[in-house]
């Protein structure tokens, strides 16, 4: 083992094969994760300073700086509303996005159970904010239909319409996929539900600050968001609930946000959300386009020079952001670690961060099989990645994956290159 | 993600050591299931009941190579008895530790071992179950860890 080279600032000490071999060059960080989270933009950064700066009072206080405090909250909420096409008085804050998706789910199962609904549908490949929802409403005695995607990661209005019962309450159908990007077609979903009189709820934490969500084009009753996916800070979230709809309240105390959700207000979280939501929308289509160009050339290339790899998910209808490939022969954290080493983030859809043993349920839902789930990575664009950063993760990938191909027993096997073994021994 | 392994696993992760195939083995196991995504195949030559040579091919996490690596180290020049003595404790041991959920890679490695040695038995006509013991299939013997 060589010694790592003097002034390395390699995050693995003695890892000296993938030091660049510049003394003294500090190792530039390549964030690839932004369906993870996202950096703080410069216009939420400011608003929470402007909110955090002085004396902070509470937006339900009676004097200056209450009425300070509560104009934030309002100019927030105004933002937000605008950027969904909504009337500011359907937007209701939350801590986070898993919060507003309990709320809509669990809120409408209480909501219309008196009326005898006990039934739900949802998508396979839900984010577990959902899926573990509705598993903790099927444990109280509600039924729950879950519905598969195809094999390119769409959900079928048609599957949804035949899963429909007279006592079905809520459907709720994510509008993108967190792992593969999928976009959903959720205008066509929304009016199969209303056309049998039953709420729809989406969960837009990845879509919203992606591509553009317009909740009256949609027709949905309900949309969770989140703002740290559009670079607000983390901890602050909300919930779209169209006028006329009303789940029970998921936290009960106070009167804030017009009495459905108690708590006083994250007023610097809510002034950067709002602050964040309007940039984001502002330049929608250009960061769209950039953060298309560098995923198709990710895919392109890495389609190209690295056999085997496939692509996960259609890729038409897709956040323009998204590339998630699988590579065979090789388990994900293997990349994952020699990404980090080379300074790239990214994530994987294998298990071996989670307690399972089982690859990420989103891959499995669209028909992979464990072992290509077990090899899958996700590389998500934001803004303020460049060209340059999308081709050093295709140069990084071309030395790695070959690299470690060569030492798995998996690969070779499925190359025909190995003699075959049984568990136990070798195959005479 | 490297912050939740020690420097000895990054070292074997980034450098593992043995690693290829053994075209003139005598003895070879594998052990796991792609389904869980972990396979080891350990390669051993032995000679005169000395383990001369050990190498292995792995598909899996990095706990998984750093394992493989660490195992077929400890076990090069040692004799049968020697080997059949490893277990995945000083696995984890000569690499610093791993987190929890990682063991179950530290069993594997053991597990091959063994499955290769039960494979020089075989080979040698001699039932290997009085010496290695039953060789558990894996999925059982992870969650059991």
């Amino acid at each position: 083992m060589e010694d790592p080279k003097p002034g390395c600032l390699c995050r693995s000490p003695g890892i000296s094969a993938y030091c660049d071999g510049k003394e003294n060059t500090p190792m530039k960080l390549v964030y690839l994760d932004n369906a993870a989270t996202t950096p703080c933009c410069p216009q939420a950064l400011a608003a929470v300073n402007k909110a955090l700066d002085g004396p902070c009072g509470n937006p339900s206080s009676h004097y200056s700086v209450g009425y300070e405090a509560k104009q934030l909250v309002d100019t927030g909420r105004a933002q937000v509303a605008k950027a969904l096409n909504a009337d500011p008085g359907e937007i209701f804050f939350t801590g986070c996005g898993s919060e507003a998706d309990n709320w809509a789910v669990k809120g409408t199962a209480f909501k219309l159970a008196a009326q005898g609904k006990k039934h739900l549908i949802t998508s396979a490949f839900e984010h577990h904010a959902i899926l573990h929802s509705m598993a903790m409403l099927e444990r109280i005695g509600f039924e729950v239909s879950y519905i598969k995607p195809d094999s390119e990661g769409y959900i079928h209005p048609e599957d949804v319409e035949a899963a429909i019962r007279p006592d079905t309450a809520l459907i709720s159908i994510m509008m993108a996929n967190n792992e593969i990007g999928t976009i959903q077609p959720i205008k066509e979903l929304a009016a199969v539900a209303h056309a049998h009189k039953i709420w729809f709820h989406t969960d837009a934490v990845q879509a919203v600050g992606a591509i553009p969500v317009d909740v009256k084009e949609l027709g949905v009753d309900m949309l969770s968001l989140s703002g740290h996916k559009f670079n607000a800070p983390k901890g602050i979230g909300a919930l779209y609930i169209r006028k006329g709809i009303s789940p029970w309240n998921f936290l009960d105390g106070g009167g804030q946000e017009s009495r459905r959700r108690a708590g006083t207000e994250n007023v610097a979280g809510i002034a950067a959300i709002g602050a964040a939501l309007e940039a984001a929308t502002q330049n929608l289509p250009a960061r769209m386009e950039h953060e298309q160009k560098l995923r198709d050339y990710v895919i392109d290339r890495v389609l190209k020079n690295i056999p085997q790899a496939r692509l996960n998910g259609g890729r038409d209808k897709r956040l323009p952001g998204n590339a998630n490939i699988s590579f065979p022969g090789l388990e994900g954290e293997t990349i994952l670690l020699d990404l980090d080493m080379h300074g790239i983030c990214a994530s994987t859809g294998s298990a071996c961060n989670s307690d399972s043993l089982d690859p990420s349920h989103v891959l499995l839902s669209i028909g992979l099989p464990e072992e290509i789930g077990h090899g899958s990575m996700r590389f998500t664009f934001g803004p303020q990645n460049t060209m340059q950063e999308a081709e050093y993760l295709c140069d990084t990938l071309e030395e790695i994956i070959p690299r470690r191909r060569a030492m798995s027993c998996m690969w070779l096997q499925s190359e025909g290159k190995a003699r075959v073994f049984s568990l136990k021994g070798e195959k005479q | 993600m490297a912050g939740m392994y020690s420097e000895k696993v990054m070292e074997h992760f980034a450098h593992p050591h043995n690693v290829g195939e053994m075209p003139d083995a005598n003895a070879v196991g594998e052990v796991g299931n792609p389904k869980c995504g972990d396979i080891m195949r350990m390669y051993l030559k032995i000679e005169n009941n000395m383990v001369v040579d050990a190498k292995f091919m792995t598909f899996g996490c990095g706990a998984a190579i750093a394992t493989s690596s660490m195992a077929t180290d400890l076990i090069k020049g040692k004799s049968i008895e020697e080997c059949l003595k490893l277990t995945n404790k000083a696995v984890v041991e000569a690499l610093d530790g791993l987190p929890p959920i990682k063991v179950h890679c530290s069993v594997l490695a053991e597990e091959a071992v063994k499955a290769a040695l039960a494979d020089y038995y075989r080979r040698q006509g001699i039932d290997p179950e009085p010496f290695v013991g039953k060789i558990e299939t894996s999925c059982e013997s992870c969650s059991a860890h």
